[in-house]
């Protein structure tokens, strides 16, 4: 069970300093130790590099876009739907779509850690687990946003989630205007792992 | 009393860096191999995801503040290998092993990586605790912060809505209460909610009338409120 150490006696201050240097002390002691396959880190760095990141959430909305039952269902079960999709798994487990609407805009944040969806948006971004978006984003996300180049109408709410148990969310951002003729894989190209944060908004082309 | 880690609403923190769509997902060969590492630790079983999240908040303050993201993995993976007697303090001073494991048997070898990763971990659990609160009740969570079962323990409710009005807005389920998972002391599962805050409940100077945050808050954080 995790306690407190007193500073100068804690497990981490026995490793290097240099960073790069403590993992890799890490990674040599435990596989030594027969308890890690260093072939498996590469897999796994790779898997979230080149499998599992934001275009599978890109698909997810793009889908719900042009399918109303397949909306429907998305913001009824969303880890029913998304499972089916094939895009169950780690820190992906409880999810909750929320849609942004012309009186609402939703962003989500992790104040107390760094919890994201990554089945759907894969590793999150520096940014979003920085202390700077973590303190600021429930007190003040219109600062937030403007940071990120959003402002939006004055009379529209904003709802900043704040992922506190294994609920991870998703925000199905806004179709934009004039992209009525886009099929779905055209209009997975304009979504951007910021609109399903919701620290930003979809474009038209 | 809080912990370091629960910085909502915090001031002083200064502007924020949007990173381009298409930054690396690792800026370092090294975070990708702490993600990794902390990943492939994990699979022995030796703790569950409220112990590992416990274990980087109990890092000392002045050291949480000054590390980057995966420097505190680090850290707080150095703790958890210890405490659970996986590795001992005298092979990470000297940076190798000393004497055999028992948990080799538990090694998730690279073939195994892609189903590991897509089973997931599920925090649902049958409980016996009845659904106290329906969609539109209004409560109040706990107006002192805090673990109820370990002094300084791990808890979710967020120092920010200590003592808060809000409206329940969904029902979850029946969920592990990481305030007994992360110090073993079982899953006690019990109803967890979406619950809204205004922003006029939570803040001196609200930035909107209409604005909200929603929190995921386990039954026993909250009471019933008219």
């Amino acid at each position: 069970m995790p306690h407190d150490h007193a500073d100068h006696d804690h497990p981490h201050t026995l490793l290097p300093s240099d960073p790069a240097l403590r993992v890799k002390a890490l990674e040599t002691i435990l596989t030594q130790k027969g308890l890690i396959d260093p072939a498996a880190l590469d897999e796994i760095i790779e898997t979230y590099e080149t499998k599992i990141g934001p275009r599978n959430g890109a698909h997810v909305v793009a889908k719900a876009w042009t399918d109303p039952a397949f909306k429907t269902a998305l913001l009824k079960d969303a880890t029913a739907v998304v499972s089916e999709m094939g895009y169950y798994g780690r820190q992906g487990e409880h999810m909750i779509v929320v849609e942004n609407t012309d009186e609402v805009h939703n962003i989500v944040v992790c104040t107390l850690c760094s919890c994201y969806p990554w089945p759907l948006l894969g590793i999150p971004p520096t940014w979003y687990k920085s202390d700077a978006y973590r303190a600021r984003a429930v007190r003040e996300p219109r600062k937030v946003l403007a940071e990120f180049g959003v402002t939006l109408p004055s009379d529209m709410a904003v709802r900043v989630w704040d992922s506190t148990a294994e609920t991870r969310y998703l925000v199905l951002p806004q179709r934009p205007k004039g992209t009525d003729g886009m099929a779905e894989a055209a209009l997975m190209d304009l979504i951007s792992r910021d609109s399903m944060i919701g620290t930003g908004l979809v474009s038209a082309p | 009393m809080s912990r370091v880690h629960d910085m909502g609403g915090r001031f002083g923190d200064g502007a924020i860096v949007p990173e381009a769509e298409d930054d690396p997902v690792f800026h370092a060969d090294w975070h990708g191999r702490a993600l990794a590492v902390t990943l492939a630790a994990g699979a022995l079983g030796k703790w569950n995801i409220d112990i590992s999240r416990h274990g980087r908040e109990c890092l000392p303050p002045v050291d949480y503040a000054s590390m980057s993201y995966y420097e505190k993995w680090m850290a707080g993976l150095a703790g958890l290998l210890v405490d659970a007697k996986v590795l001992t303090r005298e092979e990470l001073a000297q940076g190798r092993a000393i004497g055999s494991s028992d948990l080799t048997a538990k090694r998730m070898d690279a073939d195994k990586v892609a189903a590991v990763l897509a089973s997931g971990g599920p925090a649902d659990r049958p409980s016996d605790v009845p659904v106290g609160y329906s969609v539109g009740d209004m409560v109040r969570t706990r107006k002192i912060n805090g673990n109820r079962h370990v002094n300084g323990g791990h808890t979710r409710l967020p120092s920010y809505a200590v003592g808060a009005l809000g409206r329940i807005v969904m029902i979850q389920g029946t969920h592990i209460l990481p305030d007994s998972s992360a110090h073993r002391l079982g899953d006690a599962a019990e109803p967890l909610y979406a619950v809204a805050f205004a922003a006029s409940e939570l803040w001196a100077d609200p930035e909107h009338p209409k604005d909200e945050v929603v929190l995921d808050l386990w039954q026993s954080y909250l009471s019933a409120a008219t």
